[in-house]
């Protein structure tokens, strides 16, 4: 029997009068990767976002570990060890590398004040360890604007991994990058596994997500229409079962 | 020389680098044009006196501004505190613990609503800021009725006096010493502080921000808060100085003090500054003035080149900014 990472019970959120998610029920296990996939506007953004803490549900439980949880804000997802790696966003352009990786949680001394020589030296290590950065023209000084997607995504990775967080948050990681980028991204989803860590993953390309990912969950405005585990079903029939939806607005899920 | 040019500390510091330059440049034509002014030290005085009243406050801006934001209500600010602080002391007889704590309190109140106004209702800064700037001056009215009040029978001669405005060894007028004292402490808050780090990455992206755990309206109103203390802190400078209040303080520090922050470099756009820039501002508008007097140009022309310097240092430092993109 796996081990349950994340379970949501009944969630419901909502954006004024509009409903964003309907009575969602998710679980994701140790070790596994789990791809979320819809259209847009199916929630999937938002959904993720209550994971994180950047929203709060209007009603409806968490579960993290077996325990109940509450999670109000992003520092706090981070310190149960649930990290986000956002495409594009993740990273503040302007400001330098050692800076974005402890964004919003930085070493200081009690006052208050950043340790900048141990920021740097972790940072360093990171680059070098984590992603393996060997271009001499990225260092940990380097300003984010002059950085590639896939190495703005690679430092999002190398931030989660270094972190040592349990789940892994990837909001379409493989969005506009080369396709040599893309399967560094998907090669790093994969090895998650290996170190028993979970992710949940949202990504528009079913080919991309149907490689990297254990189970899918299929979400149509606001509601799971459908979940399926890789053994269960193929490629083409997960790529039918999208073009379906799509078009009646139904999924026909035999037992 | 080519090594020096592309070494580490000029690449990271090229604004500061530029804006030393051209005030090492102006200082020059200021020394040139006018000698007789420039190689005796009254004129030097005379800026050490001056430049801290709006200097301090646009090292404290250099913070909102590299939010992204803008506060305009400074100058009223620095009418109401002034006036309390005046109230307080007269009523007091010159209690300045009292007079200080109220004054500066009453700063950053007003800093707090600019910052609740900001965040929690939405309303942007410049407009928001607009508002209080009205609201805060039209107090100073009400309640100063259009009289000034003096403090000189309760401040002058006084251990405080001495510490605020008197002049070290004769010299050195106190207000410029405590402006370089509080320069350096908010250069290592803005660089090397966890606040002075959020600040940038707010104002770098609000959105990627939040998403890296940062509470950004906390950011915002802590910046807010903090312009309100120290234009609280330049007014009861003033004071000390003038040892009187009158109710239109603080209404010509607004052009200066914001032409300071952006002459020094702080982007507009927000998410990268410079307090040192900020310092170098300050010298170089608050210098202007004279020298261009000095030089024999007549006043008319202050405001001209005033203009000028503000034009054309915003439109290199966009341009910079451009390019990199």
């Amino acid at each position: 029997m796996a081990q349950e990472l994340l379970k949501l019970e009944n969630i419901y959120k909502n954006f004024g009068n509009v409903k964003v998610l309907k009575d969602v029920n998710i679980k994701i296990n140790k070790g596994e990767v789990v791809a979320l996939i819809g259209d847009n506007g199916a929630g999937k953004s938002t959904l993720i976002k209550v994971i994180t803490g950047v929203h709060s549900p209007n009603s409806g439980k968490v579960f993290f570990k077996n325990e109940e949880v509450q999670i109000k804000s992003v520092a706090q997802s981070r310190k149960m060890g649930i990290e986000a790696v956002y495409q594009e966003r993740a990273l503040c352009d302007q400001q330098e590398l050692f800076r974005n990786i402890f964004a919003g949680r930085e070493i200081t001394n009690s006052f208050g004040f950043l340790d900048i020589k141990k920021q740097r030296k972790e940072a360093e290590k990171i680059l070098r360890d984590y992603i393996g950065f060997t271009s001499k023209a990225i260092t940990v000084d380097s300003q984010v604007m002059g950085l590639s997607g896939g190495e703005k995504q690679g430092v999002a990775f190398g931030r989660s991994l270094y972190f040592n967080s349990d789940l892994i948050v990837l909001d379409e990681p493989t969005m506009g990058l080369s396709i040599q980028e893309t399967e560094k991204v998907l090669n790093f989803v994969k090895g998650l596994k290996n170190e028993n860590k979970s992710a949940i993953f949202i990504d528009h390309n079913i080919i991309h997500v149907y490689g990297a990912a254990d189970r899918f969950i299929i979400l149509d405005r606001g509601e799971v229409v459908g979940e399926f585990n890789k053994e269960e079903i193929s490629r083409e029939e997960l790529v039918q079962k999208m073009i379906q939806l799509h078009e009646s607005g139904k999924i026909k899920v035999e037992d | 020389m080519s090594n020096l040019l592309n070494s580490y500390f000029v690449k990271t510091h090229k604004l500061e680098i530029s804006i030393t330059i051209i005030a090492i440049v102006l200082f020059l034509i200021y020394f040139l044009g006018a000698p007789h002014v420039f190689t005796r030290f009254p004129i030097y005085r005379a800026f050490m006196q001056s430049m801290p009243f709006f200097g301090i406050i646009a090292i404290s801006a250099t913070f909102v501004v590299t939010l992204g934001e803008i506060d305009l209500s400074f100058p009223s600010i620095v009418g109401i505190t002034s006036l309390i602080f005046g109230m307080v002391m007269t009523s007091t007889d010159g209690n300045v613990f009292i007079a200080f704590i109220l004054a500066t309190s009453l700063g950053m109140f007003a800093g707090l609503v600019n910052g609740l106004l900001v965040t929690k209702i939405g309303i942007p800064s410049i407009v928001a800021t607009i508002g209080t700037l009205f609201f805060w001056r039209g107090l100073v009215n009400v309640i100063s009725q259009g009289s000034g009040i003096a403090i000189v029978d309760v401040a002058d001669g006084t251990w405080h006096h001495m510490i605020f405005v008197e002049k070290l060894f004769g010299k050195i007028p106190m207000q410029f010493i405590w402006f370089i004292v509080l320069t350096g402490l908010m250069q290592w808050v803005y660089r090397y502080h966890k606040f002075g780090n959020h600040i940038h990455f707010v104002g770098d992206n609000k959105a990627s921000a939040q998403m890296m755990g940062i509470n950004v309206d906390n950011v915002k109103i802590i910046a807010f808060v903090q312009l309100g203390f120290f234009s609280a802190l330049a007014g009861i400078f003033t004071m000390y100085e003038m040892l009187y209040f009158w109710p239109t303080q603080g209404e010509g520090l607004m052009l200066t003090t914001l032409a300071a922050v952006f002459v020094g470099g702080t982007s507009v756009f927000g998410g990268k500054g410079t307090i040192f820039g900020t310092f170098i501002g300050v010298l170089i508008i608050g210098s202007l003035e004279s020298g261009i007097v000095a030089l024999g140009l007549s006043g008319f022309y202050v405001k001209f080149i005033n203009g000028l310097m503000i034009t054309v240092a915003v439109t290199v430092y966009a341009l910079i900014q451009r390019r990199k993109n």
